[in-house]
């Protein structure tokens, strides 16, 4: 099953149990610019999967007054870049209702931020903003990598009581894999895809399969890499984190996202206040992403460029030890 | 005032006149006149708890007698507006307000002392003291919250009428919103969105003229309020939002069409700020004369007016009045006693999942 589908069918079971999950944002009716709803308008009607207006800001606060009177919306932001038009609502008004209204609302609703590089789509319809969210209090931040993880954190956002913001990533619609059916992911819990001594990769989203790609070439090189998939920016994993790069020593955090001021900076930093080991970081350059493949090349990252953070960080420390022996 | 006393007077009223237009008669004038002075108290005794409280430009700081502190924006000369709307809502229906929204929090059945708490920063107030005067909610009685930022409550709005629709119920939802708003982006698309989906919303624009410290009609292309809503659909009504009858019936008539399934209403009530923005901007932008003129229209005024043409006394209507006064002192009284939040509250209430740490 590809990552498309196995959010529709998280969201499609989600729908048949409980009555009170609604769908709004442009295009769903039709099954979703990705066919990530596909099917659902004909199964709930037009009742429960909205068809709305161009009208960012509405969609997104229209779904915090559905949630005060009850309601568990998905809202489709169609990519994280227009999610930008509606950061009021997202921002100041579901992030903040429970806190400054004394606890008494919630506002369950999931917002769907297509996020990351989609291919000559330059600038405004390829951004990685999670740091964004991550960094305000009352949100949830949730990037998938998987189909599996894609079905089950679904369904966990749903079923979570706050805004929670969601994060699939425009590549990975079609990439197929398993999902096993009745699969559950606790939100805030990490995979680590692959166990290693030398050092410990932290990554999320598309960049998982690239730092898999080259933690494998990099085993062929004598390094043994520990990938951790966060799944969950905030509340992000600290426990698994810490504890592989206890005993691995080296934190390299890598993120399709501009480094500057990523949440990478916030994972590394937390590592070292509380390991006094070294970390580093591997981000996009601070550009905006260019249409021309040779631009677009520029922000990308992949396992090459992944492969050579991992060598280079192995090998400096390699220089240190030498340079502190002598 | 208990939570839901006006709702329930209105349907002693109107059981009288089931289908009638406005219900002019006197009993419920007297409502309404009553409903107005405990506005005008609250926003008085809160005008006055504010003094100090904000850092104007070129004082050395708030003074530490302030007790309600922040920006305070008072709706003094507005009340006809809140109370000539929310009498016509019954106790299910919903509101969302703005940063000006004591009055129509009030006239909503909102308990008085919890919200003078919640001024006062208290752990008895409506939030806890988490919000305060800009963010004053009581989900108790359908008020979703007044909010910091202009036009938000729109889409939030619309949306609680889209689940209204969706579950079948029969409540309405009315959105105060004021001047300034209609020049932003979510006041076009909230109204579009409830006239495509037929939504149970009563729309209000309360119209007080100014957008902060600027007059709202050198900022507003076109012929206002109104006539955008009409570009978009929405039946439309201009009244005088001093006059607390004519609000009373044209928010009667449209609030009873939003019900009855004829989808969203429009009503633009014209009123004046008789107050600068906050509390403690003295408004010295304005023309004196426009504000003696304003304060001839005081709602409270007109109203009396009007009962004394109904036989209603002077010595009537004062007592009203001082009766309103005794009942927002003993809310500040209360307020005044009542306990701090503990500082352990700031963090709490903030999520579920990852909550209120520092990392």
């Amino acid at each position: 099953m590809n990552y498309s589908a196995a959010a529709c069918l998280a969201l499609q079971e989600a729908m048949q149990s409980d009555n009170r999950v609604v769908a709004l944002g442009e295009d769903v009716g039709r099954g979703g610019v990705f066919g990530q709803y596909r099917g659902l308008q004909q199964e709930f009607g037009a009742h429960r999967v909205i068809d709305t207006p161009i009208s960012e800001a509405t969609i997104m606060g229209a779904a915090v007054g559905m949630a005060l009177v009850g309601l568990r919306p998905v809202v489709e932001m169609r990519v994280a870049d227009f999610a930008l038009c509606a950061v009021d609502e997202l921002v100041n008004q579901a992030a903040k209702n429970r806190y400054m209204f004394g606890g008494q609302g919630r506002v369950p609703i999931v917002a769907r931020l297509p996020g990351g590089i989609w291919g000559a789509s330059a600038a405004q319809h390829s951004q990685s903003l999670e740091a964004w969210f991550a960094h305000v209090p009352g949100l949830v931040v949730v990037a998938p990598a998987t189909p599996a993880d894609n079905y089950a954190l679904l369904h966990a956002a749903i079923a979570c009581g706050d805004p929670v913001v969601y994060q699939e990533h425009k590549e990975l619609w079609g990439f197929e894999g398993e999902v096993p059916a009745k699969h559950r992911v606790e939100l805030g819990r990490a995979s680590v895809v692959r166990s290693g001594g030398d050092l410990t990769l932290v990554t999320w989203s598309r960049e998982v399969h690239s730092a898999r790609e080259a933690a494998e070439r990099a085993q062929k090189l004598g390094i043994s890499v520990e990938l951790v998939d966060l799944r969950t920016l905030w509340p992000w994993d600290r426990d698994t984190v810490l504890a592989s790069c206890a005993r691995t020593r080296r934190l390299l955090v890598v993120h399709e996202a501009v480094q500057v001021a990523g949440f990478g900076a916030e994972i590394a930093a937390s590592v070292a206040e509380a390991l006094g080991i070294r970390v580093r970081r591997l981000g996009a350059p601070r550009i905006p992403v260019g249409y021309s493949r040779p631009l677009e090349d520029e922000s990308r990252l992949g396992a090459e460029k992944v492969l050579s953070a991992i060598t280079e960080f192995v090998g400096e420390r390699g220089r240190n030890a030498a340079v502190q022996s002598d | 005032m208990r939570a839901g006393e006006n709702a329930g007077l209105c349907g002693r009223v109107r059981a009288l006149i089931p289908n009638g237009p406005a219900i002019l008669n006197t009993e419920r004038l007297l409502a309404l006149y009553r409903t107005m002075a405990r506005i005008r108290s609250f926003e008085n005794a809160a005008e006055a708890a504010s003094r100090g409280g904000v850092v104007v430009f070129g004082s050395d700081g708030a003074s530490a007698q302030a007790r309600v502190r922040g920006p305070l924006h008072l709706s003094t000369g507005q009340e006809a507006v809140a109370a000539g709307v929310c009498v016509n809502l019954q106790p299910g229906d919903f509101l969302t307000s703005t940063h000006r929204s004591h009055g129509h929090t009030l006239a909503k059945g909102g308990d008085v002392r919890a919200m003078m708490c919640e001024l006062f920063g208290r752990s008895t107030g409506t939030n806890g003291g988490k919000g305060g005067s800009m963010h004053i909610a009581d989900f108790s009685i359908g008020m979703l919250g007044a909010n910091g930022v202009v036009a938000a409550g729109i889409p939030i709005a619309v949306g609680a009428a889209h689940a209204i629709r969706i579950r079948g119920g029969r409540e309405i939802v009315a959105c105060f919103f004021g001047d300034g708003a209609v020049n932003r982006g979510p006041f076009l698309e909230g109204l579009n969105w409830a006239r495509i989906f037929n939504l149970p919303v009563l729309f209000i624009c309360e119209d007080n003229r100014y957008s902060a410290t600027t007059p709202t009609g050198l900022m507003t292309g076109g012929e206002g309020a109104a006539a955008r809503a009409r570009s978009i659909g929405l039946p439309a009504q201009v009244v005088d939002g001093n006059d607390v009858l004519a609000v009373d019936e044209a928010a009667a008539r449209l609030a009873g069409c939003a019900r009855a399934g004829e989808g969203p209403q429009f009503l633009h009530a014209i009123t004046y700020r008789v107050k600068g923005h906050v509390s403690v901007d003295p408004a010295s932008y304005r023309d004196v004369i426009e504000v003696e003129r304003a304060i001839e229209q005081d709602p409270l005024r007109l109203a009396e007016r009007k009962l004394r043409e109904r036989g209603v006394s002077e010595q009537e209507t004062a007592r009203m009045r001082a009766e309103a006064d005794a009942e927002i002192a003993r809310a500040v009284e209360s307020a005044d006693a009542a306990p701090w939040p503990e500082a352990a509250s700031a963090y709490t209430d903030i999520q579920d999942c990852g909550a209120g740490t520092w990392r």
